[in-house]
């Protein structure tokens, strides 16, 4: 193996021209990106509120104007941009007159194959939750998809009962789903037959959410309740 | 060459990628949208036609540019392109349907990755003239869609008893679902194969007569 390896010569690389043409592709690239961004930006915000608006609209269906806001320790806020950290979003839907007639707020937990995110609606007169609408899953076309349809499992959201503990602190009874045929109490969710993992996801998903927003929320309550006409 | 050669050379680059080398069904390249995403016809299409954009785009800047790039860093730059235009059709499908967004799903951002375009790139955009890239490109992009369309309207058909969203056997249809989970895109991907190496198969036996 002592044998004199040939010299392999290497032919002099032009750095600079290397370095050169990737700036002016980057910089082409970047402005390319940054072009479509402006142009593209005001319709992808008009979609997507559209997009929640139809859902909250599904819930709600007599609300004449909805508003959008945080709740947040440091109280209740109207929305701007994303919500910060530890706040939770929520919509108020108000009647003709400008009063406030519920809240829709989202929640998601993980289903059988992705996130089921839904949208639930609360009133304060009955502690309850009075309806939902799935707004994101990837559940199985046949069977976790009948969260959506199986009238028998959207019963169980008529009058879900979420009334909090007297000091406001949390939900008296956490929302829970259990098997089949076993529901007893009214914050129970009776599982549909088959699709248990995806019907615990939506269970999941709406404690989850009411017990975060729910004890920010209530307090500030009364502040909301006109606030529909004074916009 | 004479302009009529020229066009004529032009459909021959057409008729390529849309039917010789298509890229689903003859070279089987680009299968993991191809099996992913078709779950249904509007998707196919949606997906078919995203792709054709960032290749056509990309074929034709990088033909344009193809002097300037030193062939070190040509991948770097090709991929640099190659995003940059996903980026530019991720933009503008949230501009259009929020909902097709949602159904592509990640599988948007992996054109960047998809074999086909920097196939395209590499073996054809980065040795010819613009034009003759453009045309390629655009072949390669409309059999891409074909094939996607192909699998995305027997899918729904078959798995949910519609065609972009359109129901078609009424009530009593009894979907089979299966056929718009994973495996049933690789039942249906699998017959379609099995269809053109028939065809293949055939001309070749008439031709050998």
């Amino acid at each position: 193996m002592s044998g004199e390896q040939p010299v392999h010569v290497v032919p002099p690389v032009n750095s600079l021209r290397m370095v050169r043409t990737l700036m002016l592709v980057t910089a082409l690239c970047g402005g390319l990106i940054v072009a479509v961004w402006q142009v593209t930006q005001p319709a992808i915000a008009a979609n997507k509120k559209v997009v929640l608006e139809r859902s909250v609209r599904a819930l709600i269906p007599d609300a004449a104007r909805i508003v959008e806001f945080d709740a947040s320790d440091k109280g209740v806020t109207a929305s701007k941009g994303d919500p910060a950290a530890g706040a939770v979003r929520f919509y108020a839907a108000y009647d003709k007159e400008g009063k406030l007639d519920a809240i829709a707020a989202e929640g998601g937990a993980r289903g059988y194959s992705d996130t089921v995110r839904v949208l639930y609606g609360y009133r304060r007169d009955c502690e309850c939750i009075f309806g939902i609408q799935v707004t994101q899953m990837k559940e199985t076309p046949g069977i976790g998809d009948k969260i959506i349809t199986d009238p028998a499992f959207l019963k169980n959201f008529e009058r879900l009962d979420v009334s909090l503990t007297p000091d406001m602190k949390s939900l008296f009874n956490a929302v829970k789903t259990v098997k089949h045929g076993t529901k007893q109490f009214g914050w129970e969710i009776d599982a549909i037959a088959g699709a248990t993992i995806t019907s615990k996801a939506v269970g999941r998903g709406i404690n989850d959410s009411a017990q975060r927003l729910l004890p920010l929320l209530l307090p500030k309550l009364e502040a909301l309740q006109q606030n529909g006409g004074a916009q | 060459m004479s302009s009529q050669a020229l066009q004529a050379s032009n459909m021959e680059q057409l008729l390529e990628g849309i039917w010789k080398q298509n890229p689903v069904f003859v070279m089987a390249l680009g299968m993991c949208p191809a099996l992913a995403v078709t779950v249904s016809a509007f998707n196919a299409l949606g997906m078919g036609l995203a792709t054709t954009f960032v290749l056509i785009c990309s074929c034709t800047l990088i033909s344009m540019l193809r002097r300037f790039i030193p062939k070190e860093v040509r991948i770097a730059t090709y991929i640099v392109i190659i995003a940059t235009f996903v980026t530019l059709v991720d933009y503008i499908i949230q501009a259009v349907s929020l909902a097709l967004y949602e159904a592509l799903g990640a599988f948007i951002q992996l054109i960047v990755v998809n074999c086909i375009i920097l196939g395209r790139v590499e073996s054809h955009a980065a040795k010819n003239p613009p034009l003759s890239a453009l045309v390629n490109a655009l072949g390669m992009g409309i059999g891409f869609t074909i094939g996607l369309f192909a699998l995305g309207s027997v899918r729904e058909i078959l798995g949910a008893g519609k065609l972009f969203g359109l129901s078609l056997f009424g009530d009593h249809f009894q979907p089979w679902v299966v056929m718009v989970l994973p495996p049933g895109g690789f039942f249906v991907l699998g017959l379609w194969l099995l269809f053109f190496a028939w065809l293949a198969k055939r001309k070749e036996a008439r031709h050998g007569a």
